[in-house]
């Protein structure tokens, strides 16, 4: 497959791999933003072929991960309500909301789909007038514009039975938030000295808005693309700036994206979209990170189309997802890894969700 | 062990036995056990299986066995949509029962089918399956020997599900079973991986995709006859990797022996619309069910011979070997990928969804 | 973030509301996607495609310089110390 398997050649890896070893001099700190540079470097093992000298550590770029509980909770209620034909990719299925997830609703009565568009969502909505179609609307910038899109076209179909439950993250706000954190072993020193930013959040959105981030706290930042040789590359390129010292944006992923982005998107996004305050699963509350409907598009938006009522959500005790999304503790030292969570039975997101850090170190046996 | 060649009947043309005009659809009355229950049966089923054993149409059927171990192995086809890219649930009933009897070694001997059809189910719908199903029988030279069906109401049944039990013997010098696997034995692989997953997918609403992909269903008693033939008792174990994929089938050999498995992945082949389809969803083949294939766990030994039998037979032309049996990790099965990594290969906990992310 | 893969345009055309949609092959499987995030495409082309969009054209002399400069950096890293604070200008940016 073209632009797939050259970056999974096994001598260019072996290259990369040396290349960074023979340039690295000091012990560096990267963070990979991305769920699914994460789900590479693990499932490729090249995480693994990097000098010990190098710590990756995986940051929060898994949206169901840090989908919040309420809003799963809220999904949930709406889900099993007669009469609502409720649609969402395939990711979010088994995510266990406060005590149930949304195949349980599903073998109890309820009508979830599984979609792999947010337009085969609309799809439905005009094929069943007498339902209430529900698309479950989650995922960073990457998504947002098939959401928008989807918004958009159920307007112009003038759709009055389609209604989204919006639960978008921005990327820029949560490095930003991490950036801001001091590691409590030094303080004045930023933990993460150097970002691997995520490909496709850049392909819509561009590498402009990660100037100013890399400017003020003065770190690297390479956008990636998500093959094996993308990842090592980028890795190069972050070790190769960080033993100059140099800050600033880097593009390793440049055949899909450029410093301005998809501006057709972008305005689309603009149009149905405004940026609000967003709850972060195990983060917390981090301003003007998430997206909400536009006015003109609120009809659209199921939170307020259906009253479920208060949704108190009880998250578990034990789980430490919030440490582990923002890269101060990985899995495995986690008391309940693979003891009272276990993707059979999750206490939280990141170990239920395919990208989510805790599953990829339980599959693929991760352990000190 | 060379299958029958199956005598000319013409199914494609004729339209189905029962009067489409009377009964367009099966009938809650069609499953009574009355005069409607045996015009279904004589006119669609017997004609369809047309044998010695079936014709008396008693309770059950009566058959002269070879000496031997007996083999017998059931299972239950509920596959939607019953239709797909290179078969369908009728012939999948019988490709899959009889690769169950031979992945204990055995040589299939006879079928039984119980069907449970559900009211309003297209009557020329269930004679196409009942076709379909004849036709894989008869390619595989097993008969339908006897048989049951139900009808339940619209609205509990899902259309028609199928349950087939099989019988078979198992020759002499023939010892399979899960836990003989042992370190130094080679893992050989039949063929390509994740068609059937993925030709089912390409059909299922809400996922569909355009693809050349046939499902891989097909009997493999005679390349599984030929594989025995030629190495005999190092044949050690017999697996096909159906529901999970061969990451499920290689942790449950290497659960059952105590063993650690190591799986090259540049041995294991995958179509590239297979691999497209793959990528679009998230999906990984490893995971993906295939019905047209089998793994056997041979000793170094008998290694090669055995992927000579293999390549041999039409079913097995891309055979390769693609790991082996190590002692080292017992009961975890590894992966060295394309690209010199290694990674654990897990089970899964439930069906492998596809993914955004 | 997430699932992009990269394949190559085999039709495009508008659809009944004017929205601009095609055909994408990726190896032998072929989707319908939404191309109207990417107006300029043509058949023959590249996009990345996450859940059924487009979002990009794939640019061929990109992913050339690209690999192209990463491997010139490597040489001279091979044949020098490693690079100074005031070095060459950032690839891509």
């Amino acid at each position: 497959m073209r632009f797939v398997d050259e970056y999974r050649d096994a001598a260019e890896v072996r290259g990369y791999v040396e290349l960074i070893a023979r340039t690295v001099t000091r012990p560096w700190t990267i963070m990979e933003i991305c769920g699914g540079q994460t789900h590479t470097f693990i499932q490729s093992g090249v995480d693994r072929m990097l000098p010990e000298t190098i710590t990756l550590v995986h940051g929060p770029g898994c949206p169901v991960c840090v989908t919040p509980l309420e809003q799963i909770d809220r999904a949930l209620a709406i889900a099993a309500r007669s009469g609502v034909l409720f649609t969402s990719f395939g990711d979010m299925l088994r995510v266990p909301g406060s005590t149930t997830d949304l195949l349980s609703v599903k073998a109890r009565g309820g009508d979830v789909r599984m979609v792999y568009s947010p337009l085969d969502a609309v799809t439905l909505a005009q094929r069943h007038p007498e339902r209430e179609v529900v698309f479950f609307a989650v995922g960073f910038e990457t998504t947002a514009p098939a959401n928008a899109m989807a918004v958009w076209q159920a307007a112009k179909l003038g759709l009055a039975n389609f209604s989204i439950l919006c639960s978008h993250v921005l990327v820029p706000p949560a490095m930003e938030a991490i950036l801001g954190s001091p590691d409590p072993a030094s303080p004045g020193a930023h933990r993460v000295q150097a970002f691997l930013a995520a490909g496709h959040v850049c392909a819509v959105m561009g590498t402009r808005e990660y100037e100013p981030i890399a400017g003020r706290h003065r770190v690297p930042i390479v956008v990636t693309g998500f093959e094996p040789l993308d990842l090592l590359q980028g890795v190069y390129l972050a070790v190769r700036a960080l033993e100059a010292g140099r800050v600033g944006v880097e593009n390793q992923y440049a055949r899909a994206v450029t410093r301005d982005g998809n501006r057709t998107a972008q305005a689309l996004l603009r149009e149905v979209f405004t940026v609000c305050d967003r709850a972060w699963r195990g983060i917390g509350v981090i301003p003007a990170s998430g997206y909400a409907l536009a006015p003109a598009y609120e009809r659209f938006d199921a939170a307020r189309r259906f009253d479920v009522g208060t949704i108190t959500a009880t998250e578990s005790p034990l789980c430490i997802a919030g440490q582990v999304l923002q890269g101060r503790k990985k899995p495995h030292e986690c008391a309940a890894f693979g003891k009272e969570c276990t993707p059979e039975h999750p206490l939280g997101a990141p170990m239920v969700s395919s990208e989510g850090a805790c599953a990829a170190y339980y599959r693929y046996a991760r352990k000190p | 062990m060379s299958e029958p060649k199956p005598p000319p009947v013409d199914f494609t043309g004729p339209s189905c036995p029962i009067p489409l005009s009377e009964y367009p659809q099966v009938t809650m009355a069609h499953g009574g056990g009355g005069r409607l229950t045996h015009t279904l049966i004589e006119r669609m089923f017997l004609a369809a299986f047309r044998n010695p054993a079936l014709e008396p149409l008693h309770d059950g059927a009566v058959l002269d066995v070879p000496a031997g171990r007996l083999a017998v192995s059931t299972d239950s086809y509920v596959v939607s949509p019953r239709f797909f890219p290179g078969g369908d649930i009728g012939s999948l009933a019988v490709h899959g029962t009889v690769n169950d009897l031979a992945m204990c070694g055995a040589r299939p001997l006879a079928l039984t089918t119980g069907f449970v059809l559900e009211e309003g189910l297209a009557m020329d719908e269930l004679w196409r399956i009942v076709v379909s199903l004849a036709q894989a029988a008869r390619e595989a030279g097993v008969s339908v020997v006897t048989g049951d069906t139900k009808v339940v109401d619209r609205g509990k049944g899902d259309g028609v599900f199928i349950n087939t039990t099989g019988i078979g013997v198992v020759p002499e010098g023939v010892r399979v079973a899960p836990d003989r696997a042992r370190p130094g034995d080679r893992l050989l692989l039949s063929g390509r991986i994740a068609d059937h997953g993925i030709a089912i997918l390409s059909v299922r609403e809400g996922l569909a995709f355009e693809t050349s992909i046939r499902s891989d269903a097909a009997s493999l008693h005679g390349i599984v006859g030929a594989v025995l033939e030629a190495a005999g008792e190092e044949v050690h174990v017999l697996r096909d990797p159906t529901r999970g994929g061969l990451a499920s089938a290689t942790n449950e050999i290497a659960a059952s022996a105590n063993v650690g498995l190591r799986l090259e992945e540049k041995a294991i082949l995958v179509a590239e619309p297979v691999r497209g389809a793959c990528e679009i969803l998230g999906l990984d083949p490893l995971y993906v069910a295939n019905e047209g294939k089998f793994l056997a766990v041979v000793a170094p030994a008998a290694a090669e011979r055995a992927l000579a039998a293999m390549r041999a037979h039409p079913l097995g032309r891309e055979a390769a070997i693609v790991g082996e049996v190590v002692a080292e990790h017992p009961g975890r099965v590894f992966l060295r990928s394309r690209i010199g990594g290694a990674r654990v290969v897990d089970m899964l906990s439930g069906e492998q969804l596809p993914r955004i992310c | 973030m997430c699932l992009g893969v990269p394949g190559r345009v085999t039709q495009v055309a508008e659809n009944a509301q004017g929205m601009l949609m095609g055909r994408v092959d990726f190896g032998g499987a072929g989707k319908e996607v939404c191309l109207a995030y990417v107006p300029e495409v043509k058949v023959g082309d590249y996009v990345i495609v996450h859940v059924g969009f487009a979002i990009s054209v794939v640019s061929e002399e990109e992913a050339a310089e690209t690999f192209e400069l990463l491997r010139r950096m490597g040489e001279l890293a091979d044949q020098q110390e490693p690079p100074g604070p005031a070095d060459a200008a950032e690839p891509g940016a």
